[in-house]
């Protein structure tokens, strides 16, 4: 009776796990990033590396001085990544190519289901709906799990405070332009128009439109619209991806879903294998004192009389 | 409030070019320069000689698109603007917004769901790659930022040029 009991709390436990994990899988492989997301079109057919645009993103910031002028060609020598002190960085590709150089500005892209937020276990990172991943540096505790997580490289790390260990990234001016509908500082800036704020929706359109009119000007992919489940920033490009650095190798399923099998069997060994594994426990240790003690009792039957 | 801001809004505020098809010349007058850059604040406003580039360029439609009634000259606009009458405006702050981001222009470009020209540029891209595509296209003419504007002294702390020729960043991280 009380194993038929048992087995049969296993069964419903057990299920109930496993439709709730399917159900979760679908939501969260079907999210596309809300509705009003914002984001950032980067035309790389149009940037002429001015860096204007971490020059804005330094002030508005508020970002220590750069090592060197904003002005300072010598920094596309040596292909950077965004730090804790510049958010943004643009580097130099195809110099030697006779149609010129190509330059590509690098930041957090913004995912529509961030990695870096779903690897941080003191839950530091946000995305809002209008699309930014911000992060709070009161709770964040150092431990750059985010780093790691990030398919972009974007979060950078403030090495400089032993005390206040935090990890920097851009956050496309969430506190002080985006919350009020605003373009960030870069976009604002850029001479060239080579970053286009807009919906984000409607940035994906316009992309492939422009690829439409003038197709001897870009191959034919927008990049961020499906990569890691898509991204807030979008880029357009005169070669292939590969060629500017960027990696074509990441995955159309955001990175979430690499461990989101895994992780979904964590409550079920957490809940049901205890029980499970006490039950069998319990019950071969039942079988055992029960056979033992009939025995006894046979034992005591045989020496009563 | 961020120092470059009234740079951006401002910005490039171009004096009305009134330049006009050939019938009209003569009564449309066709300015000789033009300050650009008004009101910048990182970059000095700087004088435009259109005389010159009347004379060098001769065609109005390379930098006026079909505004002046000339022959339209990109395939994809002749499509609908083969025969096309000059405009009203052909100033190039006419058409192009100073503040193509703004939330009121965004909202303005999602509420008209019949607008055609929704890949519109700004003024300063506009004007940014209209002179800097062109000069890099005829191999001459001026395309570095202070060739045509020299930076004022709210520029160049924006742009940090007092660190100029130290260490890059690079040095530091390898």
């Amino acid at each position: 009776m009380k194993r038929r009991n048992f087995l049969k709390a296993c069964l419903i436990g057990g299920t109930t796990i496993a439709l709730g994990k399917t159900n979760k899988g679908w939501a969260s492989g079907s999210f596309e990033g809300y509705p009003e997301a914002m984001g950032v079109l980067v035309d790389t057919t149009r940037c002429i590396g001015c860096r204007s645009c971490e020059a804005a993103c330094n002030k508005e910031q508020k970002l220590p001085e750069p090592d060197t002028s904003f002005d300072d060609p010598s920094v596309f020598e040596h292909e950077r990544r965004p730090t804790s002190k510049a958010y943004t960085v643009v580097n130099r590709y195809q110099k030697e190519q006779p149609s010129g150089p190509v330059y590509r500005k690098v930041q957090c892209n913004h995912c529509n289901e961030p990695a870096c937020l779903t690897s941080c276990f003191v839950n530091a990172y946000t995305k809002t709906k209008e699309g930014a991943v911000i992060y709070n540096s009161k709770v964040c505790v150092g431990c750059r799990n985010c780093m790691i997580a990030c398919p972009f490289n974007a979060p950078g790390y403030d090495y400089d405070s032993a005390t206040n260990p935090i990890v920097k990234k851009c956050i496309l001016c969430y506190d002080t332009r985006l919350k009020y509908g605003k373009p960030p500082a870069c976009v604002e800036i850029c001479p060239q128009e080579a970053l286009t704020f807009g919906h984000r929706a409607d940035l994906i359109k316009l992309a492939h439109e422009r690829i439409r009119a003038t197709p001897e000007r870009y191959v034919d992919h927008v990049y961020g619209e499906k990569e890691v489940g898509g991204t807030s920033w979008l880029y357009l490009a005169p070669v292939g991806f590969d060629k500017l650095g960027f990696d074509t190798t990441l995955s159309n399923d955001p990175i979430i879903s690499n461990v989101k099998d895994f992780l979904g069997m964590v409550p079920m060994v957490l809940s049901i294998w205890p029980a499970l594994f006490s039950g069998i426990h319990l019950l071969a240790k039942h079988e055992e004192q029960g056979g033992h003690g009939h025995d006894t009792d046979s034992n005591q039957e045989d020496t009563k009389p | 409030m961020s120092s470059y801001k009234h740079f951006i809004v401002a910005a490039l505020s171009i004096g009305a070019i009134s330049v006009s098809s050939p019938a009209a010349l003569q009564c449309a007058p066709v300015p000789d320069s033009i300050t650009l850059n008004q009101n910048g604040k990182l970059f000095s406003p700087f004088t435009f000689n259109h005389a010159q580039h009347i004379q060098s360029i001769k065609e109005c439609a390379d930098c006026h698109h079909h505004t002046t009634g000339t022959l339209v000259l990109d395939p994809n606009c002749a499509r609908c603007h083969q025969n096309s009458s000059p405009t009203a405006v052909v100033s190039c702050k006419g058409c192009h917004s100073a503040t193509p981001f703004s939330p009121e222009n965004l909202a303005a470009k999602r509420a008209d769901k019949q607008r055609y020209h929704l890949d519109k540029m700004g003024l300063k891209g506009a004007m940014h790659q209209s002179c800097i595509g062109c000069h890099n296209k005829m191999g001459n003419g001026p395309t570095g930022c202070q060739d045509c504007h020299p930076r004022t002294k709210e520029g160049a702390a924006f742009y940090s040029t007092n660190r100029k020729g130290a260490k890059p960043a690079h040095a530091e991280e390898e």
